[in-house]
Order: structure tokens, then sequence, then C-alpha cells
């Protein structure tokens, strides 16, 4: 193993972090850590995860699409962010692209993703 | 006072997460086997300067020169080696080690290095310059420079005027850029930030010229000897407090034993005193 890919590991070994299997087109609810003044919250963001990106590695993110009063929403989080509390998958969608940017021309009716019925968890390649 | 810079190997880019939630872009530079190979003295050679080399090479891939030079100084022959001018107090042993532990964390660092070559790159490319319009008139020239100059006076093309050309694979130092974490065990030095030059390639590393020098920077250099120095110093205090603690345990458990017994002896004069009165006591007072 290459140094860098050890100091990743290492990285993320030390943040210990349990992420959930999820993907592209799964409902997730996000909880983060929002500072105000001196004290900590966290604030939940829910919505549809549009796209994985840059694999499961240190460098992973996510993007989360939800309609907020009308409005789109997308906002972008680094997989391993010290500032996400925890990642809740609530609905796993069936959808046949990696990437559902076309979700952002859609709205309601022809905005939805089916349910997946027989979800299978993934083996963990790490185990 | 200037001291020695260092030889690294940039080993390409990853990313640190930090408690307070950000994430931290670094470089990370390793040192392989930095040792000192030569110096350079006023009196013989007209300046002060340490000569260092870095990595390994085949000794059959260096030339008998180099071979004595190496051999002279009494290391394995070396990759890649550059001179540092520094203070003639700042001057290092030839075949001392050095160490990571020569930057701090949150230090800033100037570091140089060749750049990623380009070739031949157009006017666009090279000097960020906008091209041509797409319409209007404009035809297969859409990335060209444009007017390089004005008439027939003066009558020729500025020396300095930007063009295509050459582009990349030229020495590019970048300053002030930050020392987020090192490990010595490994030889690695973590820089926020990117790095001039590919994955693989050497880089020169000085403490940053725009920024004051700070209190805390290791004179004349990290060494590995004066870590081990220090590391065997810290053992021997570590042995010696153990010791200390352990005698003065061993003393407490005395005073405590002795306390014990004198306890126990009193314990047995008050029996003997009780038992006196009817019988007439035993042995316990000899």
């Amino acid at each position: 193993m290459d140094v860098i890919a050890q100091i990743d590991a290492e990285q993320i070994a030390q943040l210990g972090k349990t992420i959930p299997d999820f993907k592209a087109g799964d409902t997730i609810r996000v909880g983060y850590k929002v500072t105000e003044g001196t004290r900590t919250r966290v604030q939940n963001y829910e919505g549809v995860c549009i796209a994985r990106k840059n694999g499961v590695g240190i460098a992973g993110s996510f993007t989360v699409r939800k309609i907020s009063f009308g409005e789109g929403v997308e906002r972008v989080f680094p997989l391993y962010s010290t500032n996400i509390d925890e990642i809740t998958v609530i609905r796993r969608g069936k959808v046949r692209r990696s990437k559902l940017y076309y979700l952002r021309a859609r709205r309601g009716k022809s905005a939805r993703i089916a349910e997946v019925s027989n979800y299978k968890p993934r083996k963990q390649p790490e185990a | 006072m200037l001291r020695t810079g260092l030889i690294a190997k940039k080993l390409g880019m990853t990313r640190l997460f930090m408690d307070d939630g950000r994430q931290i872009p670094v470089t990370v530079l390793s040192l392989e086997n930095l040792q000192v190979v030569g110096t350079r003295s006023a009196d013989d050679h007209g300046y002060t300067a340490v000569q260092l080399g870095a990595g390994n090479a085949k000794v059959k891939r260096v030339n008998k020169a180099q071979r004595g030079m190496f051999s002279k100084a009494g290391v394995e022959p070396k990759r890649k080696v550059v001179e540092f001018r520094v203070a003639p107090e700042n001057t290092i042993t030839v075949g001392e080690e050095i160490t990571a532990n020569h930057y701090f964390e949150g230090q800033f660092v100037d570091v140089s290095g060749t750049s990623i070559g380009k070739g031949f790159a157009g006017a666009m490319k090279r000097h960020n310059f906008g091209g041509l319009r797409a319409t209007h008139g404009v035809s297969i020239s859409h990335r060209s420079h444009g007017s390089t100059g004005q008439c027939q006076d003066p009558g020729k093309v500025f020396k300095g005027k930007k063009m295509a050309g050459h582009m990349g694979a030229a020495r590019v130092t970048t300053q002030n850029l930050q020392v987020v974490k090192t490990d010595p065990e490994r030889g690695l030095i973590m820089v926020k930030g990117a790095v001039p030059g590919s994955k693989g390639g050497w880089v020169t590393l000085k403490d940053a010229v725009k920024k004051p020098t700070p209190e805390n920077v290791i004179y004349p250099a990290g060494l590995k000897s004066l870590d081990d120095e220090a590391k065997r110093l810290a053992e021997e205090a570590a042995a010696e407090a153990a010791a200390a603690e352990e005698a003065a345990a061993k003393a407490a458990a005395e005073a405590e034993q002795a306390a014990l017994e004198e306890a126990e002896a009193d314990l047995a004069a008050d029996d003997a005193v009780k038992s006196q009165a009817p019988e007439g006591g035993d042995n316990n007072e000899n």
C-alpha cells in the first residue's frame, strides 16, 4: 500500500465513522452539526441522494437534493466530514442512473422514484 | 540565522479532517534517507553551505566522480543532491541524517520544484489571453493572440512580448505554505495546498523568507542524532524518575512495614501486659 493510501486508511480508522450503504436514488437524512455562537446542535437535512462522487475513500462526497418551500435545494457533503453527526437511510430508491441530475428539471409526479422492494445489503468489502 | 532546507519527494495530495469540521487539502512530502553529503566553508570555497543528498541511487548508475564524493563522505550514493546556503554557525557535520522534526506544525515554508511540462502552449493557456471572438468574421484564429505591436515605427516586436511557446518544466517556488502535520517516524511532512511538480518529483523546502523566523525552530537542523540524544536523555530521566519513585515506594513500604511492626509490637506488648497480670507473660519483649 502506498503512503497516501495508508494515511487515508489511518484517518478513516481514526475518524471511526459508520457510513450506511446508500446510493443515488435513496432518500437519506443527514444530521449536520451547526454551531450557533457557542452551542452546537444537530440540524437534519433530508432529501434524495442524487450523486455519490469519488468513491468510498476519504475524498468521497455525496449530493442531497430536496424541495424546500417550493425551491430546489442541493447540498454536497463530504462523506467523512467531522460535521456530520449521522447519516440515516429512510427509503431505498430504484434508479437506473448513478447520477440523477435529470431530477433538477422535474417537479412533482415525474420526479418520483420507485422504491426497491428486494433490497439486499452489499457485502462489506473490508470486514 | 539562515539554516538549511530539506530535499523531499512529492508523494501526492490528500485531505485532513479537523475536529472543528474543517478539511484541509495537503500535499504529502517524504524525506528519504536525507543526509549531509558535504559542506562548503568560507575558507575553502568562499561561502558557507551544506550539501544534502536524498533518495537511493544504484552504484552502477552513479558516475565515478560522484562515487568518489559519496565514498569520501561515507554515505550511500544519493539520487538527488542539493546545496543550501547557511550561516557559518549552522553548518552540519557530514553524514548526519535530517528528520521531519526540522519543521514544526504551523510553520510556514517555501517549496521549490520543477513544474509539470506543458510543451508548446498557445497564448491563451500560457498567458491567460482571451482569444478572439467565436463569430463576427473571425476565421480559423479563435485561440490566437491577436496583435503583437505597432506599425512601421517601431517596426519590430518588442522583446518579452507574451506569445505562444514552451510552458512548464521550469523551476517554480510556492511561498508561505503552512506545515499542517509532520511524522518523523515515517519521515513525512504535510503542507497545506499544492506544491510544484508531479508525483514522485523532488522538491526543496526552506523556511519562508516572507515570514519572520519563528523562535522555536531547531538550530542547526532537525537532526536524527539530536532526536536520539533527546530520546536517550528522556529515557534516562524517565529511568531516573522511575528509580526515584521506586526508591520512594520502597522507603514508604519500609516505613509502613516498620510502622506495622511497631504497631504489632505495641499490640504484643499490650497483650503481654494484659496476659502478664494473670499468667506472668510470654517472650514478646525480648
